[in-house]
Parts: structure tokens; sequence; C-alpha cells
């Protein structure tokens, strides 16, 4: 059953990863704001218009 | 503030759309043609390449990663665009991931057919192929990274986490499964044998379960459906800690899938413990879901694309509570190896995943396109009429599944097994079996006229192109916070970076770590009687794994009275140690083949491969007449010995040496068995005049392919008559 420890130690690894990717979205400050991404994500960029061409 | 225009990349988007639709129809097609032939065995009979055992695994990989990962892609290039304000990081990287992907799935759809298999489930590819899936899978995650690395928002919204995690996770899960040894150009054996290859194939199989239908498909779902909705998502706090959880506990699950079997008892619980914490998390994100849609139900009943999402959604919510039931063990000791998995599985691809697929392309391609979708009506017709087909589907599957378990392990008073021959336990689910067809034809109907409506749909709109836009740039990190900082502080703010040097450097240890001791003895208690298998058995081996046997056919007795009563002695974990890969099975359509060695005689193998309906009238085995007919190759034998040897498989130089005199003396020995049936005599020897006559080449029995085959299955479960467990790994 040796494999078993490659296959823990590779478990172990994605959830290692996991975590310090945890660390440091929490450090980053990516959880600072739990509401409004849920409603930006709902607006689409507007579609380039004459204004550039005035600009 | 700077104003960026840059554009989104749709054209990709409609490739992916048009590739997710026409590997559906192919993959659910094939899923047909296999319910059906469970009625019409004969069906396709004497076409190697139409056989049950080999087109099993072209449905499975067809449906997983033809059709879900088309639009897993298709889904992922056009959130990840959106969300990130950004358009993918390299036209070149999407294009090499299309292509390569559609090239794959082409080698996979040739490949499978004629019997180029590792026989593991969903990673039946040879490795050419598994080594360019690699390469593909890489390009995407290369693509999506760069995509986020040059984002214009600094939120990464749940949904790309989700698609990180699959990322990362398939790449890894892939690899460690596939580890195999080449012996020729499509054929390999897995360097893990027995028990170890199967927790290594369940591992990944869970995975595959958890983090290519699952984690992918809730990103889209957290994406889409607020979309769709025009809500934000229930709760985005939720979402987080959904994600969070998921990801930690999922992988530990894998040894589910092997309760009562070899597998040693603390692993088996380890995996039970954490399926069914799964629960939590996966109920809490169907939660999340469905409550998006709080105060927008009216839109439900209007809206064909949310129809089709709420039906995934519940789908999902229903398989996620039943997985963690199913992993309790007295539940499973009935489940496993009935159709109730396969009504299990069917809930999740056809509603989790065909649903919320359709529920997408209703909602996106209209909009790739700059139309509407062509007919609400016929939306509405296959959202019906597949909800139908999923019901029918699955219903008479838990019901056959069910029943036939109960039948399994009826006993009478007087202590023998009720229904003692399996074939009357098969016979009793027939009509199950024929409303699955019915079931599934309703839903291909339904998807057809879905693609239909879909195809109306973009040539009617106008040519997709690239969408320009306008974003403000993602404001840099002052100069300031800069000065002094060490390279770990630069480190942790690029989590990319360390995300892969990270991976990189643990993965270097593990290698150099685990592999060596993957090469060398394993602490599974050995059985001094259990010897290699000998050439002719080794080649009729890779016989079985070539026609997909193992689709239908266990080689894993649990300890039950029921099962030691019909089959024989429960299976040991000493008797795999020369399995590479391992053949236990993970349906019983027939019965488990594990002691099968002795219990008929050779001429009862030759008429039942012939014909199986000669030896068991109804049975609904398929007949194998090209194996009765081929010469066997054996071309690689040798090399197959040496890289079985390599792999710890205790061969000698002189076993391999005298491979080729050893196979012929026993294939004489099984020839001459054979001769002792007179009807077999006449048959033969009409067909040796009818060469003659004809100037056919005339291939004498020994060298034919089914004597290799009679003489592995002969020699199955027969080592431990005598039964000596020493518990030291001997030398």
């Amino acid at each position: 059953m040796s494999v078993i420890y490659l296959l823990i130690s590779v478990s172990l690894l994605v959830a290692m990863v996991f975590l310090v990717l945890f660390i440091i979205s929490v450090r980053n400050g990516q959880y600072d704001d739990t509401y409004t991404p849920s409603v930006r994500m709902l607006f689409e960029e507007e579609e380039k218009t004459n204004q550039e061409k005035n600009n | 503030m700077e104003i960026q225009t840059f554009s989104y990349d749709n054209k990709i988007v409609k490739k992916f759309v048009v590739a997710t639709m026409l590997w559906g129809i192919v993959g659910t097609l094939v899923g047909l043609l296999l319910a059906f032939l469970f009625i019409f065995p004969k069906f396709t009979e004497g076409i190697s390449w139409l056989s049950f055992g080999r087109l099993r695994p072209l449905h499975t990989n067809a449906v997983i990663f033809a059709f879900v990962g088309n639009a897993i892609f298709a889904g992922v290039y056009y959130s990840l665009q959106r969300l990130l304000k950004a358009r993918m990081f390299s036209d070149f990287l999407s294009n090499v991931n299309f292509w390569g992907w559609q090239l794959i799935i082409v080698a996979a759809a040739i490949s499978l057919p004629l019997g180029f298999t590792s026989s593991k489930e969903y990673a039946e590819l040879e490795w050419p192929i598994d080594i360019a899936i690699v390469l593909i899978w890489v390009a995407f995650g290369i693509n999506m990274i760069g995509t986020i690395l040059r984002r214009r928002e600094q939120h990464l919204y749940v949904a790309i986490w989700f698609y990180i995690a699959t990322f990362v996770t398939v790449a890894l899960l892939h690899i460690f499964n596939s580890f195999e040894l080449p012996v020729s150009f499509m054929k390999s054996y897995s360097v893990y044998a027995g028990v170890q290859d199967a927790l290594v194939q369940w591992w990944y199989g869970h995975n595959a379960v958890a983090f290519f239908l699952t984690t992918p498909f809730l990103g889209i779902m957290y994406y889409f459906v607020p979309k769709a909705a025009d809500r934000p998502v229930y709760s985005y706090k939720l979402s987080i800690v959904h994600f969070w959880s998921l990801i930690f506990i999922y992988i530990w699950a894998g040894p589910h899938h092997l309760l009562y079997t070899a597998l040693p008892d603390w692993a088996q619980n380890l995996g039970v413990v954490f399926s069914i914490m799964l629960i939590a998390p996966s109920w809490g994100g169907m939660i999340n879901g469905l409550l998006t849609l709080r105060g927008v139900w009216d839109k439900v009943r209007v809206d064909p694309v949310l129809k089709f999402m709420v039906v995934a959604i519940t789908g999902y919510g229903m398989a996620t509570f039943e997985g963690p039931m199913l992993s309790i063990k007295s539940i499973n000791a009935i489940a496993h190896y009935t159709d109730w998995i396969i009504a299990h599985v069917h809930v999740g691809a056809l509603a989790w995943n065909g649903f919320m697929t359709f529920g997408m392309l209703y909602w996106m391609v209209p909009r790739l396109a700059k139309t509407k979708l062509f007919s609400i009506k016929l939306a509405n017709f296959h959202f019906w009429i597949g909800t139908l087909g999923i019901v029918m589907y699955t219903l008479p599957m838990y019901v056959a599944g069910f029943l036939q378990a109960s039948m399994w392990k009826e006993f009478s008073p007087d202590g023998t097994l009720v229904y003692g021959n399996f074939l009357e336990t098969v016979t009793q689910i027939m009509p199950m079996y024929w409303m699955r067809a019915i079931g599934g034809s309703l839903y291909i109907v339904g998807m057809l006229i879905g693609v239909y409506n879909i195809v109306v749909t973009m040539v009617n709109g106008s040519v997709i192109e690239d969408e320009s836009v306008q974003a403000p740039a993602l404001q840099k990190v002052r100069k300031t916070r800069l000065a002094g900082e060490t390279f770990h502080g630069w480190l942790e703010r690029k989590p990319v970076k360390l995300t892969i040097l990270a991976i990189v450097a643990v993965l270097i240890g593990g290698i150099v770590q685990i592999v060596p001791t993957l090469l060398i003895k394993s602490n599974i208690p050995t059985i001094t009687s259990v010897k290699p298998y000998t050439p002719l058995e080794l080649e009729g081996r890779d016989l079985y794994i070539r026609e997909g046997c193992v689709s239908c056919h266990s080689q894993m007795i649990r300890p039950f009275r029921s099962e030691v009563a019909r089959f024989g002695d429960y299976s040991k974990a000493g008797e795999y140690v020369y399995d590479h890969p391992f053949l236990w099975g993970s349906k019983r359509t027939g019965p488990d083949l594990h002691r099968v060695g002795g219990k008929y005689n050779d001429n009862w193998h030759f008429n039942h491969l012939y014909d199986p309906q000669i030896t068991s009238p109804n049975s609904i085995m398929p007949s194998y007449k090209w194996i009765i007919k081929n010469r066997l190759n054996t071309d690689y034998l040798q090399k197959k010995m040496s890289v079985m040897a390599t792999l710890g498989v205790p061969y000698t130089a002189e076993d391999i040496q005298n491979a080729n005199e050893n196979l012929r003396a026993q294939a004489e020995q099984i020839e001459k068995n054979l001769h002792a049936d007179p009807d077999f005599v006449a048959s033969y020897e009409a067909e040796k005049k009818y060469d003659q006559e004809n100037n056919l080449e005339f291939v004498p029995m020994s060298q034919r392919e089914v004597v290799a085959l009679i003489a592995y299955l002969q020699r199955l479960g027969t080592d431990i008559k005598v039964e000596t467990i020493i518990n030291e790994p001997k030398q």
C-alpha cells in the first residue's frame, strides 16, 4: 500500500497549494468585500461608441 | 485613470460551442447504441469495433471529455474574459487548446473502438494520447493564468477560483494516474499493480467527477445563473465558503469506490468520512444557486434558460445527496456493481452537466450572435422532453439496481441462493433496460432539437466577431511599497508565480521520494502460491483488456455470504500483486469472474465466446467471433514480459527467453483439450478443409486469440486453492 503515501502527499500538496492561495487572497483583500463583486459581474462593459472619436 | 480599449475573443467561444454540440450528439448516440445492445445483444454481432466493451469507454470519454469538456472551455473562455475585463492571454494558445482538444477526441474516437485501451475507467486512452492531453491542458492553463495576470479587475470573482482549481487538480490527477510504462506505440502497462492501481485509479476517477464535471460547472453556475436571472448570487460569502470547503474535502473521497474490496479498511473509512462531509459544501452551493432566483421565480416560468438551470442545479443537489449516502458502507453494499450507480451518474451527467450546458448555450449564443433565440417554443419543448427523458432514464435504473441487488442477496431457508443462476437476475430487469433506452431516446430527441435551435440562431444572427470594449486599466502597486521589499515579499504579491514555484518545488520532492518506492516491493501481504501469469495468460489478459470485458465483469468478490456462495472465496489483496493494471471493474452486468478459473471446461469457454446464447440462453453478452478467428499476435510478448519485469513482476531472464516456447506448449495443450468435444472437431475440420479448398490461410487453433483468452480465464482465482498468507514482503 505504499502508493497511499503518494496519494496522500499529492492530495496534501493540492490542499497546501490552495491553502497558500487562500491565505494570499485573504491578505490581498480579495474577500474584504463580499457583496459588490456579485453585483458588479452583472454589468457588462460598454461597447466602443462614437465618444472615442470625439476624444 | 487610463481607459483602455480592447476586445473579447468571441470566435474561440463559438468554436467551442459548435464542438460542444457536435460531441454532445456523438456521445449520447453512442450511449443510446449501448442501451440498445442491452436489449438486442446481437445488433452489432461480429463487428469488433462496435462491440459493447469497446464502445463503452468511447461513450464515457465522449460525454465527459468531449461534450462536457468543450462546454467547460466555451463557458470559461466566455466568462473569464468578461470577469477579468481582459482578452484571452494568447489567441495562439486559445487555438492550440481548441484544435488540440479536438484532435485528442478524434484520436480517442478512433483508438478506443480499435481496442487500444488502458482499461482504467475514464483514463482509457493510451500513453501517446495521455501525453497530448497534458500538453493541451497546460496550454489551456497558461492561457487562463496569463489572462488572470493581465486582468483589469482586481477582484477574482468566485467562478475564476473554480476554474483555477479545475486546472491545477485535473493536471495532477491525470499525470499521477497515467504513470505507465510503454510496451509499444499504443500499448502500455500501469506502473501500479492490483490494490495500489485500484486506489490510484479511484482517487483519479472520483476526482475526475469532482474537478472535471463539478468544479468547472460550479464556476459556470456562479457566472451564468446570476447573469440569466439578472440577480446577484444569493450569498457571495457562501460562494466563497463553498469553494474553499469543497476543494479541501473533495480530494479525499476516492476510496468510497472501493468499499468492501481488498483495499485496507482504514483507507476505506477515510474515504467514507470525507464523502459524507462533502454533503455540506455541495448543498451549500446548490442552495446558493437556487436561492439566487429568489424574487425572480416568475422569470423561470417564461425563460427556458432558467428552467434548464433550475433542473441542472436540482440534479446537482440530488446527485450530491445520493453520493454521500452511497458512500455509507451498508448502502454501498447494495448499490455497488448494480445499475443504481448508472442511475446516479446519469442524474449528474444528464441533468447537472447536460442541462447546465444547454442553459448556458441558450443564454450565450443569442448574445454572441447579437440576436434573439430562434424559438422559445422549441427550447421549452427541449426542456420538457429532456426532463421527461432524465426521469424515464434514471427511475427504471434505480429500480433495476435495487431489484437486482436484492436478488443477488436472497437466500432460501435451506441456505442456498434463491437465484443461483446469475442470468435470472439479468432477465428480470430487461423491462427496465427497455425503459432506459426510451428515456435516453427522449433526451437525445430534445438535444437534437436544441442543437437545431441554436444552429438556426447562429445562422440568423450576425457573424460572431470579436467584441470591442473599454475598461480602466488595473492600478499598479505604488513604488513606495516596493522600496526595500525582500524577494519573498515580492513573491507573495505574485500569487500565480508563487503557486507555480510551489507546485514545481513540491513535485520534484515528491517524485524523487515516491517514484522509487513504487517500483520496489510494497508491503501488501504476498501469497506464496500467487505466481505471475504465464506468457499465454498474459496475452489473454491483454485481450481481456482490449475487448473491455472489465466494463461488465468485476474481478473482486466482496466478503459477503451471498457473494462467496455465488462466486467463491472472497478476493484478497495479495492475489493482485502482478495485475498491471488492476481489473476489478465497477459494474456487474455479467457475473464476477475472479474465481471463474476451473469452473467450466475449455470447450464451454470456447462455445460461450463464439455465441454466449449457446451455453447461456437469454444471455445479453455479445459474441466474440473475431477472437475465435484471429491469429494471436505475439510480436511484443518478450517486450511485454520485460516491461512487467521492470515493474517488479518476477519474470526471470530465462522466462523471457523461453516465452514463445512456453506459450506454444500451453496453447497446444488447450487445443488438445478442445478436441474433447466432437462438435468442435467436426467444425474445426470443416473449416480447415474449406480454407484449403479456397486457398485461404488456415490458422491452427493453438495460434488463435481465443486460446490465450481461455488460458487467462482458466487461470483466474486459481492461485490460492491452498492459502498461505505471509506478511513479510517476499524477495
